[in-house]
């Protein structure tokens, strides 16, 4: 079957309209703002100064801000998006019109989308602004790698959000999931990979071994989005004493894009095959 | 307003052989075989779990059926022409909630958008349904019957040829049930044909051309509401009204009908007689005139035709 672009562009305008309107967009960037300059006014706090004092602090203070707060607006926004309509009995309607279960999945992708990204952009501005005055372009460099990414792992989530808005049954039990997602994610994974590394004492052979386990942190969007931030910054690597056992494939931002790439495509063709097959 | 069945076949606007629905073991909907003349009115009835709502989904294209074959304005919804098959389809689902944060004309405009209807039908429609007034407002404070009119308006998008209405008088008061149906009345004169289901049958009896009555799965009988009434040989109701004393009369008179059972109540004579003697019952009372001070005949309605069948499977 044929993809009309005018049918996913007409189902995208409503659910980005939807965002304006209800002032999703506007509290969302809201937030985001006022994190972002308590972290570079304050991040530095702990070492006894106040206001940005470097760039790379700066965005490893603010990483750890988005790497919670991101994936958890993403799927708070993409979980209702199909069981929503498919519990109002609009979703029958939708899928009578002349347009393709694939033509509706990628509208309200690309309407929520287009409103996540627009808030993290939005929200992260202000602070652009602050980089600029005080370290000039090549502040702003990495900055921009930083908003970048940080759009991206939204949008990761939000694909994740959608596909098991197409899986879950009913509105509480999406929700559910959601939350589940982002425990699982953002706080347990880390969690269970550390501890399988004291655990064995840093010592695991077989396939899972050495540098092998440092690939892992591929199957979670959350971690190939503190990979992307903290090695592109020299300073912040040491910070974090990574570099020594992040094998060196990891630290090429192209690839770590594709990776990203993949987190966003790979649940929404699972979720365009699953949503066909219903 | 009945129709000759033998002639359905030729110019059939919905078109269903030998359809079945199964989900692993269960039957859903099991070898339905239906036809809707173009230009007709069709009510679907049945009770709750009977195969109306998945009969409804494998028409609108929403749901593949097991086996069988569905034809919908001479072409299948789900195939490769879906596009200008569901251009030409209207449809109203049951219990529909639209969207809040959109007023009634930009919920009509995206709907419209989607189907490839021009833009400057909606104004209109919106005037058909009576909702012109309320057209900048938004949908979070309609009523449920105006939300049921402007799901109707959404239905008419696009001068649809086949309109498929799921429980569409919900939330509608008296007068506007009369509108709706008006308004139906009108399509049906355009040669849009119409299937609707209700679970108010008076609503329907007077209203259709047609009846499918499902139950398990099958549609268990259909055919006009005379034909439905041939079909299932319900009694008819008879009430005669006569001062008591001349109803040992009357029943001597009404012997040759066979053994009927007389209910006497507030000075009626009351009982059923079997439909192939309609006739003789007129005969038989026609010498006993002189005693009757009324006769009433009542013809099976929709509705003790639908239990009647129930009944019967």
């Amino acid at each position: 079957m044929s993809l009309e672009v005018q049918q996913v562009l007409t189902l995208a305008g409503k659910e980005f309209r939807d965002r304006l309107r209800n002032r999703w967009v506007l509290a969302v960037a809201l937030v985001f703002t006022v994190f972002s300059l308590v972290i570079t006014y304050f991040g530095g706090a702990s070492q006894g100064q106040v206001g940005p004092r470097s760039i790379e602090v700066t965005i490893a203070s603010l990483v750890s801000l988005v790497i919670y707060l991101v994936p958890l607006i993403a799927l708070l926004l993409g979980f209702d998006s199909v069981v929503g309509e498919r519990e109002r009995g609009s979703l029958d309607l939708l899928l009578a019109l002349p347009i393709t279960r694939l033509e509706l999945l990628l509208g309200k992708y690309l309407g929520l989308a287009a409103a996540l990204t627009l808030s993290t952009l939005a929200g992260f501005a202000l602070v652009a602004v602050l980089l600029y005055q005080q370290f000039s372009w090549a502040g702003l460099y990495h900055y921009l790698g930083f908003v970048l990414s940080s759009a991206l792992l939204g949008l990761a989530f939000l694909s994740l959000a959608l596909l098991l808005s197409v899986l879950a049954r009913d509105r509480t039990r999406a929700s559910g999931l959601a939350i589940a997602l982002w425990f699982g994610f953002v706080l347990v994974f880390d969690l269970l990979l550390l501890g399988l590394l004291v655990a064995s004492g840093g010592a695991i052979t077989g396939p899972l071994g050495g540098e092998a386990l440092a690939y892992v942190l591929l199957l979670n969007p959350a971690d190939l989005y503190r990979i992307l931030n903290v090695f592109s910054l020299d300073e912040v690597r040491s910070l974090y004493g990574l570099a020594s056992i992040v094998p060196p494939a990891l630290a090429n931002p192209w690839l770590m894009g594709a990776a990203m790439l993949g987190w966003i495509l790979g649940p929404l063709a699972l979720a365009s095959w699953r949503f066909d097959k219903s | 307003m009945t129709s000759d069945s033998t002639s359905i076949d030729g110019d059939a606007a919905i078109r269903l052989r030998g359809v079945s629905k199964r989900y692993g073991a269960l039957t859903a909907v099991d070898g339905v075989d239906l036809a809707v003349p173009r230009g007709q009115l069709l009510g679907l009835i049945g009770h709750n779990g009977a195969g109306k709502s998945t009969l409804f989904k494998m028409m609108l294209g929403l749901i593949r059926p097991s086996a069988g074959q569905i034809l919908v304005n001479g072409s299948d919804v789900g195939g490769r022409d879906f596009r200008a098959a569901r251009r030409s389809i209207g449809y109203l689902p049951e219990n529909l909630v639209l969207y809040d944060n959109l007023t009634a004309l930009e919920t009509l405009q995206f709907f419209a958008r989607l189907k490839g209807a021009p833009a400057a039908q909606c104004a209109p429609l919106l005037e058909q349904v009576g909702l012109h007034s309320a057209a900048q407002r938004a949908v979070r404070e309609f009523s449920k019957g105006m939300r049921q009119r402007l799901g109707f308006a959404q239905a008419l998008l696009g001068a649809p040829r086949v309109l498929f209405l799921d429980e569409p008088t919900t939330g509608l008061d008296p007068t506007a049930i009369r509108e709706f149906y008006a308004v139906l009345n009108q399509l049906r004169a355009q040669g849009v044909t119409l299937v609707i289901t209700s679970h108010i049958l008076a609503e329907l009896q007077a209203r259709v051309d047609r009846l499918a009555i499902m139950a398990n799965g099958r549609v268990q009988a259909q055919g006009s509401v005379s034909e439905l009434r041939e079909q299932l040989q319900l009694p008819l109701q008879v009430s005669l009204a006569a001062a008591p004393a001349e109803h040992p009369a009357l029943r001597e008179g009404l012997r040759a009908l066979g053994s009927l059972r007389f209910v006497e109540a507030e000075g009626r004579l009351t009982f059923s007689c079997p439909r192939p003697a309609k006739m003789a019952l007129l005969g038989a009372l026609a010498p006993l005139a002189a005693r009757l001070q009324d006769v009433q005949i009542h013809e099976p309605t929709l509705e003790d035709m639908f239990f009647g069948l129930r009944e019967a499977v």
